[in-house]
């Protein structure tokens, strides 16, 4: 865990702790537990999300994506009787060429990766209304899959705390993560792509499959999350269902201390920035502030937050070239400038 | 001749363990056409970086029109006549002509809504045209113009600030000879207008043919000034050389051995026309020597996948290979440093351990997943082996010097088994120690059996290191030196496209 990871938990725990004084409801096992549900579920597509801003790209097209998958999900299993299996692996490989699309017209054609996602954003909403006739898709009476509804939304007694599933789907999919880009080849691969994408050409690395396999992990990702989500409101509006959600990602992926220029970012922290917008959610919901204000409190905090590391940034780069500088005129004038800082 | 308008005094320009100007003077007078040569790096831009008030020199005097001062900023420069065309053109492709010449002085109307008054910017534009020449409109938009009617363009902005001096940077380089002669013309009708013209150029013809006078600078120094029935190329190579240079030359520890790479009949995107073929053998290093913009840089990319070849064949140990990427060259043991570290050569905010395993990730798998102690591991070796200086290996590569960086890119491929390295110009912005510990490498790794092929514009580099020189002028070879026909004077003559006499 890094520092920028480490001030961000430090965060949550403020306003947790303020919340929690204010009102002690927040502490209730009923909203912690409701809460990781959230969790579990935003963090899901804020992990695919950050896969993508880690290559320098952006992927705007999440919230859409998880509506049309949704409904295609249960309209395979409730109207179709597709075994649920099956639709599983079939909207997971729907998510994955969604990915593969996005990414081969980034890298092959050369699009900017914000217009052909904006386009996706577009066009997977406009599918998922016209495919369900802007009706409500959901379980009809008696349409009941007690095994997959178990998996995907239940709750396991841990210790007398009812751990949401999705926050179990949430941990397993961050420890492979984070193993992925923290420790393999790839995740060094993906890093370099967005640090500079030319000096990774110059060592080697075919960039454009590395880019298109982003895109490819964020597509399988995100068809994953749509499917909790489809599991977990049990019904989707079409026109609502998911929507901003990729603002959610972009904001936890940013508060985690990913760059939109790309080459960095963390699994910890983007699991942590999802935690503290649910947590500020939350707080919303807990402090009797009008939910209208919902959104105007999440864009303040994040807004403060890149303020603040901003400002340590710069504060500790004067601190190093503070230091840097004598250093390189002799050893004995590195210890004056250390003192001086 | 009348009093000149403008003087350098004794200028110099120091920059961190370099001397780039030292105590310059030039004088210039009305409607003087003055030519200013010397070789790669010695010195010519900084010092007409001086004049249009970019660099601030570390000494010396200005003189406008008898008024002395230390140094210029750009608007000074500006008021004072000086207009600069630069190198790299600084137009906007997505205006017009008329936008171009006037921006940031565009007449307006409208009163507070500042409205650009299009009527009158084109006919303030006309005339200027008129007097070019021109064979386009005020609104023609500039993105389907041709680079030397970019500079006529570039010429009329500067002409519209009333410039007394328009210092051109290698005006030529990338023109056609038809356009060359057109670019001649205009410099004679600004000659004729009282309009003073400073050129930076490698092409000596032109230098003969239109210049009134020539500055030749070398290391930072004025060496000489020929008037204009002094001009002749043979004298101005003269000048432009003539440095001892020091020998640094180690002979290989055994002869060449056979060709390990071949190019045959190999075309660049940047001179469709022009091909080039040559040849490196085992445990040589061949020089590839030039004048910017010659297409050593795009040879090289193209020899290692970065760009296509249009044309051409590479062999490596006689076998014909298909270099479709970078990965490919890489497989096939061709490497390349290439001249642009910080852009193409390294990740700068990443440790000098990640940095040197980035091409070579996959041989160092432990259970699918990096081994980072084995990666230290070697990262730390090759420190040792190449003296990188760093307090470890976790230090983030930005933070070095220019030399230990250079170390970082070539400890890249010495972890893995170079068969072929390409070194684009392996010493710039090094200082003098690393500069000798990157040769001492060469020389080990050739007499280790590698084949090297360096471009260099460090003329003190090329002759002292090489084994052997290839030349190139405008995209193709103009010719081979053997160490006995090794001398400044001959690689010159060869890069400005002349035969060796």
């Amino acid at each position: 865990m890094n520092k920028k990871d480490l001030s961000l938990l430090v965060l949550i725990l403020v306003v947790g702790a303020v919340v929690a004084f204010i009102n002690p409801r927040f502490l209730y096992v009923g909203n912690l537990s409701n809460t990781l549900n959230q969790v579990g579920m935003f963090g899901i597509f804020s992990i695919a999300e950050a896969f993508v801003i880690i290559i320098g790209g952006i992927e705007l097209s999440v919230g859409s994506v998880i509506a049309l998958l949704g409904v295609l999900f249960i309209d395979l299993i409730v109207n179709h009787d597709v075994n649920w299996v099956l639709a599983l692996a079939m909207i997971i490989a729907g998510g994955l060429a969604i990915g593969a699309v996005h990414g081969t017209l980034v890298t092959k054609i050369g699009i900017q990766p914000f217009v052909v996602t904006l386009c996706g954003l577009l066009i997977y909403r406009g599918a998922a209304r016209y495919y369900t006739e802007d009706a409500t898709a959901g379980f009809g009476f008696g349409a009941s899959f007690p095994m997959l509804e178990w998996l995907t939304a239940g709750r396991t007694n841990v210790l007398g705390f009812p751990l949401p599933h999705s926050v179990i789907a949430l941990f397993v999919i961050a420890v492979i993560a984070w193993v992925v880009l923290h420790r393999s080849v790839f995740g060094r691969y993906l890093y370099a792509v967005g640090k500079n994408e030319e000096a990774a050409r110059y060592s080697g690395i075919r960039s454009g499959r590395v880019v298109i396999a982003a895109y490819v992990i964020c597509g399988g990702l995100t068809a994953f999350a749509a499917i909790l989500i489809a599991m977990y409101t049990r019904s989707i509006s079409p026109a609502v269902h998911g929507s901003f959600y990729e603002l959610y990602a972009i904001a936890a992926a940013v508060l985690g201390g990913c760059s939109l220029r790309g080459g960095e970012g963390s699994i910890v922290g983007v699991v942590l920035g999802t935690v503290l917008l649910q947590v500020l959610q939350n707080l919303v919901n807990l402090l009797g502030i009008p939910s209208s204000l919902n959104f105007a409190v999440m864009g303040t905090v994040i807004l403060i937050g890149v303020l603040a590391d901003q400002y340590l940034v710069q504060r500790r780069r004067r601190a190093t070239t503070a230091k840097g500088q004598p250093q390189a005129s002799g050893a004995g004038a590195s210890l004056g400038g250390a003192t001086a800082e | 001749m009348p009093e000149p308008f403008l003087e350098l005094v004794d200028i110099s320009k120091n920059y961190p363990g370099v001397v780039a100007l030292d105590h310059v003077d030039l004088s210039v007078s009305r409607g003087e056409v003055i030519a200013l040569i010397g070789e790669n790096g010695a010195g010519k831009s900084t010092l007409m970086r001086v004049l249009g008030g970019v660099v601030e020199p570390s000494g010396g005097l200005i003189r406008v029109d008898g008024a002395e001062r230390r140094s210029l900023t750009v608007g000074e420069a500006i008021t004072a006549g000086i207009a600069f065309v630069h190198q790299e053109l600084n137009l906007f492709d997505n205006l017009d002509v008329a936008g171009n010449v006037f921006i940031g002085r565009e007449p307006v109307y409208g009163g507070p809504l500042r409205l650009i008054d299009r009527k009158q910017l084109h006919a303030k534009v006309q005339p200027l045209l008129e007097r070019l020449g021109a064979d386009f409109g005020p609104d023609a938009p500039l993105a389907e113009l041709s680079l030397a009617q970019h500079q006529l363009v570039e010429i009329m902005k500067a002409l519209s600030l009333d410039a007394r001096l328009v210092i051109m940077d290698e005006p030529t380089s990338s023109l056609t000879l038809t356009e060359t002669d057109r670019l001649m013309r205009v410099i004679a009708g600004l000659k004729a207008d009282g309009v003073s013209v400073i050129f930076i150029t490698h092409r000596l013809n032109e230098v003969v043919q239109c210049a009134d006078r020539a500055v030749v600078l070398r290391d930072g120094r004025m060496v000489g000034a020929l008037r204009r029935e002094e001009l002749a190329p043979a004298a101005m190579i003269r000048l432009m050389i003539g440095r001892d240079l020091k020998s640094l030359y180690v002979p290989p520890a055994a002869p060449p051995g056979d060709s390990v790479l071949d190019i045959e009949g190999a075309v660049t995107s940047t001179y469709p026309d022009r091909a080039v073929s040559l040849s490196v053998r085992r445990g040589e290093i061949l020089g590839l020597a030039g004048l910017v913009g010659s297409g050593r840089t795009e040879l090289a990319r193209a020899i290692f996948g970065v760009d296509p070849l249009q044309a051409g064949a590479i062999r490596l140990d006689g076998e014909p290979i298909r270099v479709a990427g970078p990965r490919a060259a890489i497989d096939h043991g061709i490497y390349l440093i290439p001249e642009d570290r910080k852009g193409c050569g390294l990740l700068l905010d990443v440790s000098i351990a990640e940095n040197i395993s980035l091409p070579d990730l996959s041989s160092y798998l432990r259970f699918f997943l990096v081994n980072t102690a084995q990666e230290t591991e070697n990262a730390k070796a090759q420190r040792e082996r190449l003296k990188i200086r760093a307090p470890d290996v976790e230090t983030s590569v930005g933070s070095l010097s220019g030399g230990n960086q250079q170390k970082v890119v070539l400890a890249k491929w010495l972890s893995m088994r170079p068969k072929v390295l390409i070194f684009d110009e392996p010493t710039r912005g090094v200082d003098v120690g690393a500069k000798q510990e990157i040769y001492d490498m060469l020389r080990r790794l050739t007499d280790a059996g590698v084949a090297i092929l360096m471009i260099s514009s460090d003329m003190e580099e090329v002759i002292g290191v090489s084994d052997r020189i290839a030349v190139m002028h405008e995209g193709a070879i103009s010719g081979f030196l053997d160490r006995s026909q090794f001398s400044e004077h001959n690689v010159l003559q060869l890069a400005v496209g002349h035969a060796v006499e």
